[in-house]
C-alpha cells in the first residue's frame, strides 16, 4: 500500500515551486491576465485606436482629399485611397505607442500587477514577452476593424491589404519594443511620454510619408523620415495595398523594423530584469 | 462656578437664497474675490512641467509646416472669405490657430483639473480657505485662458514671420484666441465634473478631435453635403475657425460679431455649469 501513498502525492505541489512550465506556456499565460483585463475594459479603447483612425481617414482622405486631385504624387490614385494603407499602419503606431507607455508603467507603478505576476514562477523576461504579444494582438484587432471600416468607404484597393497590415503590426511592433523597454525604466510620473507622443509620434505621422510622398519635403529633411518607422511601414504597407512591392527596398524596409523590434525585444526583457529581480 | 464650553459652536447653516436671479446663480459664499492665488499655484507648480507646457506649441506649427507647406504644393491656390485667391498654408494657418486655442484650454481644463479634483484633492483643501467654488472655477479657467493665449501668441509670431498674415486685423486675432480658449476652458471644466474615471477622457478626445478635423479647418466648408454644412456650422470650432480666418485674411464684417456671441454665450454656460457642479461635489 505504500506505492500507493506516494502516487498520490499532489502534483501541483511540484508544479507551484521552481520554472513550472516552458517559456511560451508562461507567456501565454500573462497574455490571458491582459486579455482578462481587456474584456472588462475593451470599450474605451475602441475609440482610440478604431474610431479616431477612422476619421482621421475620412477627414484627411475625403474633405482634404476633395482638395487634391489624382496626380503622380498619388501614384495616379484617389486620394483617399491613397491615404487608406499608411492610415493603417499610422493607427497601428499610435495604438503601439499608447500601449507602450502608461500601462506599461501602470504595470510597475501603479496598478503593480507585475511585481504581482513576479512573485510567480513567471520570470520578468516572460513578462515582458507577455506584455509584449499583447500589444501586438491589439495592434491585429484595431487594424481588422479599421479594415472592416476603411472597405466599406470605399477606400480598400483589393486584398493585398491584408499584407498591409501585417507590415502595419510589425511597424507597430517596432516602435512598441524600443518604447516598453524606455517604459520600463522609468521613475516618474510618464512626463517623459507627452515629449514622445508630441517630439516623435506626431511628427512621424506628419513628416513621414503619410499624407504625400516625402520627396515632396525640403531635400534636408527627407533624412528625418529615413530612421522613422512609420516611413518604412508606410512604404511596405502602400507596396502591398498597391500591388508594387520591389524585392530590394521590400527587403531593407522589413530587415530594419525587424531589427528595432528584436532590439527592443531584448532590451525590454533586460530592463524588466533589472526592475522586479536585481 | 461656570464653566466654558469645550465644543466650539456649530455655525448655523448659511441661510437659502431666494433672492433675484443673479443671487440665484451665484450665492454669496461661492466667491471670495481671491481666485488670483490659485492662478499663481498653479504658475508654481507649473514650472517643474515646462517641457509639457512648452510643447503644446509646437504641435500646430508642425500641422503647418507639413500640411501648410509640403501638402499645399499638391492643392493649389483656395479662395479666402473674401474670395481672393489664397495659399493653402494661409488658409490653415488660422483653422489651427483657432484648434490650438482650443486643444490648450480643453486639455488643461480637462486632463489636470480631474487630476486636481479627484486624486491630488488640490480644491478640498483650497476651499479649506476662504476660497469658494467660483474662485476655484474662475482660477483654473484663466490658467488655461493664459496658456492658450501665449500658445496663440507665439503661433501667431510664427504666421506673421512666414507672411501668412495679410491683415492688421490679425492684431485682433489673439484677443479673439482668448475668448475661444475661454469658452473651451469653461465647458471643458464643466464637463470635467462629470467624469467619473480615466477611461471616460476617451469621450474628450472623442469631441475635440473630430472637432478639430472637422471644423473646416483643413478643407473648406463647400467640400460637405449641404445637410453635413448645417451640421459643421453648429459645431463651437467652427465659429473659431471663422473669427480667426475672417480677421487674418482681413475679410472683417459685423457677421464676426455673431461667432463672438457664440463664445460669450457658451463661456457664460460653461462658467455656471462648472460653479455648481463644484459646490456640489466639494460642498455637499
Amino acid at each position: 500500500m505504500t506505492t500507493r501513498t506516494s502516487d498520490a502525492a499532489p502534483p501541483t505541489a511540484r508544479a507551484s515551486t521552481g520554472r513550472a512550465s516552458g517559456f511560451v506556456p508562461s507567456v501565454l499565460l500573462v497574455l490571458e491576465g491582459q486579455w482578462i483585463w481587456y474584456r472588462l475594459n475593451w470599450r474605451a479603447t475602441l475609440i482610440s485606436s478604431v474610431l479616431l483612425p477612422v476619421l482621421f481617414l475620412v477627414a484627411m482622405g475625403m474633405g482634404m482629399g476633395a482638395l487634391v486631385e489624382p496626380s503622380e504624387a498619388t501614384r495616379g490614385l484617389d486620394y483617399l485611397v491613397y491615404l487608406a494603407p499608411a492610415m493603417l499602419v499610422v493607427g497601428a503606431v499610435q495604438t503601439a505607442a499608447g500601449e507602450a507607455t502608461y500601462p506599461v508603467l501602470s504595470g510597475f507603478k501603479w496598478q503593480k500587477n507585475f511585481w504581482a505576476v513576479t512573485a510567480t514562477p513567471i520570470s520578468p523576461e516572460q513578462i515582458a514577452c507577455g506584455k509584449l504579444l499583447w500589444i501586438m494582438l491589439r495592434l491585429t484587432f484595431s487594424g481588422v476593424a479599421f479594415l472592416a471600416v476603411a472597405a466599406l468607404l470605399g477606400a480598400v484597393a483589393g486584398v493585398g491589404v491584408l499584407l498591409s497590415l501585417v507590415f502595419a503590426v510589425l511597424t507597430g511592433m517596432a516602435l512598441a519594443a524600443p518604447v516598453v523597454a524606455v517604459a520600463a525604466r522609468m521613475q516618474g510620473e510618464g512626463d517623459g511620454f507627452n515629449a514622445l507622443f508630441r517630439f516623435i509620434v506626431l511628427p512621424m505621422m506628419l513628416f513621414a510619408g503619410t499624407f504625400y510622398p516625402i520627396s515632396r519635403l525640403p531635400e534636408p529633411l527627407q533624412p528625418i523620415a529615413w530612421v522613422a518607422p512609420l516611413w518604412h511601414g508606410t512604404e511596405l504597407a502602400r507596396g502591398a495595398a498597391f500591388g508594387t512591392l520591389a524585392p530590394l527596398p521590400t527587403l531593407g524596409h522589413l530587415t530594419y523594423l525587424i531589427g528595432l523590434f528584436l532590439v527592443g525585444t531584448v532590451l525590454s526583457c533586460r530592463m524588466f530584469r533589472k526592475r522586479l529581480v536585481v | 462656578m461656570s464653566v466654558e464650553p469645550t465644543t466650539i459652536e456649530q455655525s448655523a447653516p448659511p441661510p437659502r437664497h431666494v433672492a433675484g436671479p443673479l443671487l440665484r446663480i451665484f450665492p454669496p459664499g461661492l466667491y471670495a474675490g481671491r481666485a488670483s492665488r490659485l492662478v499663481e499655484r498653479s504658475m508654481l507648480a507649473g514650472r517643474g512641467a515646462w517641457l509639457a507646457i512648452l510643447s503644446g506649441f509646437f504641435e500646430p506649427l508642425f500641422y503647418l509646416l507639413s500640411l501648410g507647406v509640403a501638402f499645399g504644393g499638391m492643392v493649389g491656390q483656395l479662395s479666402a472669405p473674401g474670395g481672393a485667391p489664397i495659399d493653402y498654408a494661409a488658409f490653415i494657418a488660422p483653422g489651427l490657430l483657432a484648434v490650438s486655442a482650443m486643444n490648450g484650454a480643453v486639455y488643461d481644463a480637462t486632463f489636470n483639473i480631474f487630476f486636481k479634483l479627484k486624486h491630488a484633492k488640490l480644491y478640498d483643501a483650497v476651499l479649506a480657505t476662504p476660497m469658494g467654488p467660483l474662485d476655484v472655477a474662475i482660477a483654473e479657467i484663466t490658467w488655461a485662458v493664459l496658456r492658450g493665449g501665449v500658445y496663440s501668441a507665439g503661433f501667431l509670431c510664427v504666421m506673421l514671420g512666414m507672411g501668412l498674415i495679410t491683415s492688421p486685423w490679425a492684431l485682433l486675432a489673439l484677443p479673439a484666441a482668448v475668448l475661444v480658449s475661454f469658452a473651451f476652458a469653461a465647458v471643458g471644466m464643466a464637463a470635467t465634473t462629470f467624469i467619473r474615471s480615466t477611461q471616460d477622457f476617451d469621450f474628450v478626445q472623442l469631441a475635440i478631435l473630430p472637432m478639430a478635423l472637422f471644423s473646416t479647418t483643413f478643407f473648406p466648408l463647400e467640400v460637405y453635403p449641404r445637410a453635413a454644412q448645417l451640421l459643421v456650422q453648429c459645431l463651437p470650432l467652427f465659429h473659431g475657425v471663422e473669427l480667426m480666418r475672417g480677421l487674418s485674411t482681413g475679410a472683417v464684417s459685423w457677421g464676426l460679431l455673431g461667432h463672438v456671441g457664440y463664445f460669450v454665450v457658451m463661456a457664460g454656460i460653461g462658467v455656471v455649469i462648472a460653479t455648481r457642479r463644484l459646490e456640489r461635489l466639494l460642498l455637499k
